[in-house]
């Protein structure tokens, strides 16, 4: 028997904040829990694009038009799993444990250590598609080793025209790894629309051709992705394989603070995406379900403010890397070699300075 | 002659080789509506139209194994990788397949094929974006590694490779891009393998390429201030590599140093100094110096990163230490 195509989007919430779907059995503060994420998500990388304009900041890809999806992937997880993202997926890490600070470091050329790996994720990976190999290796890790645990890797939908990603995928099917692989389809790569990576309708119907069911959800829409996520999730845990998720969203902001997507964009279509907003979405939503009120939405906005106020002076307060630190960690011990490149610098250090 | 910057001599290059030729054609991530991540490619496509400047899916094994094929076929193909980084998802199309059809199959067929790609760091683009991969390519027989230093060259080399019935890989510095200097009106070839001496010296020969033979030249006007003359050799091309350009000017200095980008060890230092040690024992009268980057992965702080490339200073030292001056 083979899997069938997926051809229905997975919906709970239209754009309007109508419920079609079933809403997933979650407590009410664990639903303003997701929606407090979702608005921190889109004020820290804010937050990041105004400091690389002002110099204090590298470049940047912000994840505004994707806090839906990125919470719905997190969202689900328990402490053990594993997830592994490109630079797109940063809210998704904040919420597996990773703290704003570490990002905000290493977007700042600092060597992190404040990446922990108890929060179990890979450094964000810049190297499209190669995560993917990396999640699936670790899926089958977890089940080498007999755990109960879950493995996701996520990219974008310009990725997935690498040869990497389609043999992630393989492998998982192959060796039935408990892994869901996550594609954020945000319609744009840089300045290449989603039409020109593939010739196919949907990339989850590429899940398929590999053995691995597929699922299409709007990407935009918080309770579909989790609900969508939670099961995928479950299926891996249990035994039962991988699978392969689209989620349909919308890149709102430039690909980085490098480039000016007014230069490709057609006319009209951030306006047709912003209708379909992911947080205004859920915002009425928990207000109509008195959830949350206008009140404690607007209070939460300024709490964040202050948190994210935090983050940036406890940066700005660090010193300069130590410039002892350019051959630490080459190899897990340092090799006589390095030692000796080490001492070399110094010296040539102490030297030039000596001349000036 | 008019003045031109690097960035700008490798656009003319490239139109005007589509224009005499219309065999040839570029594709690769971005070069289309976007002109390619670093501009070289702006116009292009109004230009020339989207069937012979083409944006690819991201698949950089596609985009230089499939103009592999249509090299083989007859075509003129650029394969423009983002950076040479992305190479190496491509690895195989570009050192296992392109440079050993024509070798393999008793010379039948031959690959007309130009790779271009912008390498080394400075960026602040951190580990896996930033790195001076050149020496890994040029091991392989059969592919042709060129790296111009100046517009001229940048101009010069870019049309001979389009036009050499081997697979030549292109590799320009993002760093030299706002570089300028004079580019003749008319049509030029600067051939592939043959080195330049960039400035006339007799007290030590300075080799080098790419951005490091732009940072050798400023620290040869530095040391002729103090009454050191350097002599620069310009390598262009390390496959093939010209050997006799490098030995003439050696054979006049008896004193070499050699500065590259990437790392020391197996590197184009290495390879020129034991050739120098193998042809010219006789000549040597101080040991070779080798100036290179630290060897580490490419860090993401400003500050280190500076420290881990190779600077003005850096050559200074070293021609100083071959000249026995403390
Ligand atoms: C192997 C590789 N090739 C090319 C690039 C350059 N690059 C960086 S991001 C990007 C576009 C990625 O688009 P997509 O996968 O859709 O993710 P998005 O940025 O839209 O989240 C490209 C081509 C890269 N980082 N790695």
């Amino acid at each position: 028997m083979g899997i069938t195509l997926p051809d229905t989007v997975y919906q709970v919430l239209t754009p309007e904040g109508q419920v079609v779907g079933e809403v997933p059995h979650l407590p009410p503060g664990r639903m303003v829990e997701l929606y407090r994420w979702m608005v921190f998500g889109r004020a820290f990388s804010d937050r990041m694009v105004a400091l690389q304009r002002q110099g204090r900041m590298g470049t940047f890809g912000p994840l505004n038009g994707q806090e839906a999806a990125s919470v719905g992937i997190a969202a689900p997880l328990q402490a053990e799993d594993w997830l592994v993202g490109s630079y797109r997926e940063i809210l998704s890490y904040f919420i597996k444990g990773v703290p704003p600070l570490a990002i905000m470091e290493v977007y700042r050329g600092y060597v992190s250590a404040r990446y922990p790996w108890e929060a179990r994720c890979l450094p964000i990976q810049i190297v499209l598609a190669t995560q993917v190999l990396h999640a699936v290796g670790l899926a089958m890790a977890i089940k080498y080793d007999g755990k109960p645990d879950v493995a996701v890797g996520v990219c974008g939908e310009g990725a997935t025209s690498e040869g990497d990603f389609n043999e992630a995928l393989n492998f998982a099917g192959v060796f039935k790894a408990p892994a869901v692989i996550v594609v954020q389809n945000n319609c744009w790569a840089i300045s290449v629309p989603r039409s020109a990576q593939t010739a196919a309708g949907y990339i989850a119907h590429r899940g398929p051709g590999f053995g691995v069911p597929g699922y299409i959800v709007d990407g935009n829409d918080v309770l579909a992705m989790y609900q969508v996520m939670a099961d995928c999730v479950a299926r891996a845990r249990a035994g039962e394989g991988p699978s392969l998720i689209e989620a349909l969203t919308y890149r709102m902001g430039a690909h980085t603070t490098a480039d000016d997507p007014r230069k490709y964009r057609p006319e009209g279509e951030m306006e047709e995406w912003s209708k379909r907003d992911p947080i205004s979405r859920f915002r009425k939503f928990l207000l109509d379900q008195n959830m949350l009120s206008e009140q404690e939405d607007r209070q939460m906005a300024e709490e964040i403010t202050t948190e994210i106020q935090g983050v940036v002076e406890a940066l700005e307060s660090r010193p300069a890397q130590d410039p002892n630190q350019l051959f630490d960690n080459v190899f897990e011990t340092a090799t006589p070699q390095l030692e000796s490149q080490r001492s070399e610098m110094l010296l040539r250090n102490a030297r030039t300075l000596g001349k000036e | 002659m008019a003045v031109i910057t690097y960035r700008e001599a490798i656009r003319q290059a490239i139109s005007e080789e589509m224009e005499r030729d219309p065999k040839v054609f570029i594709m690769g991530e971005e070069v289309g509506i976007w002109g390619g991540t670093y501009a070289i490619t702006k116009g292009l496509m109004d230009q020339f139209g989207d069937k012979r400047v083409r944006d690819t899916p991201i698949s950089e094994a596609a985009i230089v194994g499939g103009a592999t094929g249509a090299a083989l076929a007859g075509l003129r193909p650029i394969a423009e990788l983002m950076t040479i980084n992305f190479g190496l998802v491509a690895m195989d199309a570009i050192v296992n397949e392109a440079p050993k059809y024509h070798y393999m199959f008793g010379g039948q067929m031959t690959v007309p094929l130009t790779i271009r790609a912008v390498g080394g760091g400075g960026r602040q683009l951190a580990a896996t974006h930033s790195q001076t991969l050149d020496v890994i390519f040029a091991y392989f027989p059969g592919l042709k590694v060129v790296l111009p230093a100046t517009p001229y060259d940048a101009k010069g080399l870019l049309k001979a490779a389009i036009r050499d019935d081997n697979p030549v890989l292109y590799i320009e510095h993002s760093l030299l891009y706002p570089h300028k200097g004079e580019v003749p009106d008319e049509d030029y070839l600067v051939p592939l393998g043959k080195a330049n001496v960039m400035r006339q010296g007799s007290d030590v020969t300075i080799v080098s390429y790419s951005r490091m033979a732009q940072i050798s030249l400023e620290a040869a006007e530095a040391l002729s201030q103090e009454g050191i003359e350097a002599e620069i050799v310009d390598l262009r091309s390390l496959r093939p590599l010209d050997m006799e350009t490098v030995l003439d000017s050696f054979r006049k200095t008896f004193r070499c140093v050699i500065v590259e980008e990437g790392w020391k060890s197996y590197g184009v230092g290495a390879e020129i100094s034991t050739r120098i040690y193998e042809e010219a024992f006789d000549y040597i009268d101080a040991p070779i110096k080798r100036v290179a980057g630290a060897e580490v992965p490419m860090p993401y702080a400003r500050n280190l990163e500076q420290l881990a490339i190779p600077s003005k200073d850096d050559v200074i030292q070293a021609v100083h230490e071959v000249l026995g001056i403390a």
